[in-house]
């Protein structure tokens, strides 16, 4: 059997590997889900034939768990290519596709674009920001803004005005966020400072 | 009299018919069945219906030689070939395997130069061998391309430049080179005969002008169907020129400018009364749906295989829809929507709901057990389904087959392999044999999911109309396919993939495989041995084995078994071996 080590020196190729029949010893775990909601029967005679085959679409139907279910194995589902090549990711959330905002931060000579869809929330927005700009952020509390820091996080609202980041919900903001502006120096501590 | 020599004095008296008249006769029967009933009848029958006949169909490319063809039939003006075994369709069959258009083009050539229609099913095609037909045959009228592979536009550009008297050209789900749309710009200034135009899957922008110029000329068009790259916009420039459309296959459906063009496409559906079959939709959204409702009261088949509809889409779109007899959709639409299925289409006689994400395991949507229990408490006449699930149980079969008895085609595909009955983790054993006992006309059948030897056991007993059978990841034993060879009388096709069926499965159907069009057997326990001894046993069946790389020396990775007049091929490549 490979070692796992070998595989993952590869370009994944394991899991984008055909086979059918006894997975080995790799995927434990899926074999252990595979197995818990999968009653089959022990076929005989299945070992011999795996082997070190590859087995593309070689047997084994039926071994006490079923192939990772990471595994495709060729020609299932029983798809037509030219409907499978039909299926464009549709926009299922059609208007939705990415809220990319533009972020400034004062003093950085270029911009850059964030889309707001892939952060669950404020906390992990700020640490993508400090991420990107190489910066802190002070601590966040309502009454008083972002404390302990030169730098606070604003952005331009659909009204046009700029507002302090976090105090609307998570979700208004990623609605009414138009752009993004990392204040830095006195101006910032005009806005902190909690009007 | 007595009674014995009447008889015989009754048939001296057909048979002295002239044969004129018998023929004339003869050209009314359409149906090849019948066709073939008659030609038993005696030689001068014989012989009446194949001066009779205009249109052969050849359901296995290999089962006779062009030349036993054109000798028995000398005035064919119609030709359907099936090639490839149907798993090719999933990739199973290794490329370059055969079944080439051009041995029998050769013979059309000189023996059918009046031939009008060619309509080939997994054949393979290259643009040479379109433009010999398209200059061979200077009546050619009717050129139909389904699931075939080998061509580029380029043929289809030779088809439109030389075909003067084309009226249908029907290109669907071909593997095929798609360099550009100019091969439709091709058809001459002055040429009209087109009634039938069908390039959904062509992925290639074609020159719009000439296509609308195409349309307007054309007015005997009933058949159109664009591909997604002619937009919404585009759409109701076609549909004015064509008010006669029977038939009508829409390419993107999205509204990429809302107001303006609705009004637009309204009128243009408004005129469109004629329809009876709707496809294509791709992209299509709440926005844009509505523009269909007028022209969907006298729809009989519609085709949203391509459109990732909702639940509540479907729901509103299907209230427009009385008339459904054919209804496909993808699994977005989600038991929900099937539910509007049940409660708005009573007409409704095929289902074919296909998968959006087949290779996501994880994926929580698409439809259940529960989608398909519902259209079959509101479509009591459903009679063919196709069903991609993720799960399903045996108790929900049973109901839905003791709603539904007349099933002539059931063909469910439970996607994870050996998957049992979710909720009692039973084999889905008792779902089949509920299916075989009660859909007594049942002609085709596909199995799925976890099953042991009793579902075939059941099927053998039980399925006595039953003419294809399809199964993947199941049985137990040899038991399971001799129970289904040792029954099913009717058995016509019989194609199994990686299931623990070796050679004494094979060898009990040596009576059978006669009867039988194919046998396919790939991913099975079968060795070379057993093939070959099957190939001594029958040499008037061809047993070939599709080597594959890597394999042991003794496997046979996928055998191929069907019945021929023409003796073993002789244009096999090297790894199909002919025992």
């Amino acid at each position: 059997m490979e070692s796992k080590v070998a595989y993952e020196n590869d370009l994944n190729l394991k899991a984008t590997e055909l086979r059918l029949g006894l997975p080995g010893t790799d995927y434990s775990e899926e074999q252990a889900l595979f197995s818990a909601r999968n009653n089959k029967r022990p076929l005989p005679d299945t070992n011999e034939k795996c082997g070190s085959k590859g087995c593309t679409d070689a047997p084994h139907a039926g071994n006490e768990t079923a192939p990772s279910t990471k595994t495709q194995i060729v020609g299932w589902p029983p798809i037509r290519s030219y409907r499978k090549n039909n299926l464009q990711p549709k926009k299922t959330e059609p208007e939705a596709a990415g809220i990319y905002v533009k972020v400034s931060m004062d003093g950085a000579p270029y911009l850059r674009k964030i889309d707001l869809r892939i952060y669950k929330g404020y906390p992990e927005l700020l640490q993508a920001l400090e991420n990107m700009f190489k910066f802190t952020i002070g601590e966040y509390s309502e009454r008083e803004g972002y404390k302990g820091s030169e730098y606070v996080p604003t952005y331009e609202d659909k009204d046009g005005d700029w507002m302090l980041v976090g105090d609307v919900p998570w979700d208004m903001f990623m609605s009414s966020c138009k752009r993004l502006r990392i204040m830095k120096g006195s101006e910032a501590r005009g806005l902190g400072c909690g009007i | 009299m007595d009674p014995e020599r009447k008889k015989v004095l009754e048939r001296v008296a057909v048979s002295t018919f002239p044969d004129e008249v018998l023929e004339r006769v003869l050209v009314q029967l359409k149906s090849h069945k019948d066709r073939s009933s008659v030609s038993l009848v005696c030689h001068s029958w014989y012989d009446a219906e194949r001066f009779s006949r205009t249109h052969v169909f050849i359901a296995n490319c290999y089962s006779v030689t062009p030349e036993i063809v054109s000798r028995r039939f000398p005035n064919i003006r119609s030709v359907s070939l099936k090639g490839k075994p149907r798993f090719s369709d999933f990739n199973l069959v290794p490329p370059k395997w055969g079944a080439d258009i051009r041995s029998w083009l050769v013979m059309f050539a000189a023996k059918y130069p009046f031939l009008e229609e060619l309509r080939l099913k997994r054949m393979t095609v290259t643009d040479e061998s379109l433009e010999f037909l398209a200059l061979s045959c200077p009546n050619f009228k009717g050129l139909s391309l389904l699931s075939c592979d080998g061509f580029s536009t380029d043929g289809l550009a030779a088809i439109a430049t030389h075909c003067k008297n084309l009226t249908e050209l029907d290109i669907q789900e071909n593997d095929l080179n798609d360099k550009s749309g100019s091969w439709l710009s091709c058809f001459p200034e002055n040429f009209s005969s087109l009634e039938v135009l069908n390039f959904a899957n062509l992925s290639n922008d074609v020159n719009f002008e000439a296509l609308e110029r195409l349309v307007s000329r054309c007015k005997s068009l009933k058949v159109l169907k664009v591909n997604r790259n002619i937009t919404l916009e585009q759409l109701p420039r076609l549909l004015i020129h064509a008010p006669l459309l029977t038939e009508l296959g829409t390419g993107s459906f999205l509204q990429e400018h809302p107001a303006c063009q609705y009004s637009e496409l309204e009128n243009a559906f408004n005129k469109c009364m004629n329809l009876n079959t709707l496809s294509g939709l791709s992209e299509v959204t709440a926005l844009s749906l509505p523009a269909l409702y007028p022209t969907c009261a006298n729809l009989t088949f519609l085709n949203l295989s391509c459109a990732a509809l909702q639940s509540g889409e479907l729901a509103k779109l299907l209230v427009h829809c009385p008339c459904l007899r054919r209804l496909w959709v993808l699994d977005t639409v989600e038991d929900k929507g099937l539910e509007a299925v049940g409660s708005n289409c009573p007409l409704l006689e095929e289902l074919r709901v296909f998968p959006t994400d087949p290779f996501d395991e994880d994926t929580f949507h698409g439809v259940t057990e529960s989608g398909f229990i519902a259209v079959s408490y509101g479509c009591r006449r459903l009679s063919y389904v196709l069903y991609f699930c993720r799960q399903m149980t045996n108790a929900a079969v049973e109901t839905i087959v003791q709603n539904c008895p007349d099933f002539t085609h059931f063909r469910l595909c439970i996607m994870n392999p050996w998957q049992p009955d979710y909720q009692t983790n039973e084999p889905m054993d008792k779902a089949f044999c509920a299916v075989v006992k009660t859909c007594t006309r049942l002609q085709r059948l596909a199995v799925s999911g976890l099953l042991t030897d009793l579902t075939f056991e059941y099927i053998g007993k039980y399925a006595k109309n039953l003419e294809t059978l399809s199964v993947a990841f199941a049985g137990s034993s040899d038991w399971g396919m001799q129970c289904v060879l040792g029954g099913c009388p009717k058995l016509r096709k019989l194609e199994i993939r990686d299931c623990p069926f070796g050679n004494a499965a094979l060898l009990s159907g040596l009576d059978k495989y006669e009867s039988m069009r194919s046998l396919w057997m790939s991913g099975c326990k079968v060795t070379m041995n057993g093939c070959r001894l099957l190939a001594k046993e029958m040499p008037r069946l061809n047993v070939e084995v599709i080597k594959v790389d890597g394999s042991n020396e003794s496997q046979a990775d996928k055998v191929y078994v069907y019945r021929s007049v023409a003796g073993p091929r002789r244009d096999a490549p090297p790894f199909v071996l002919t025992l």
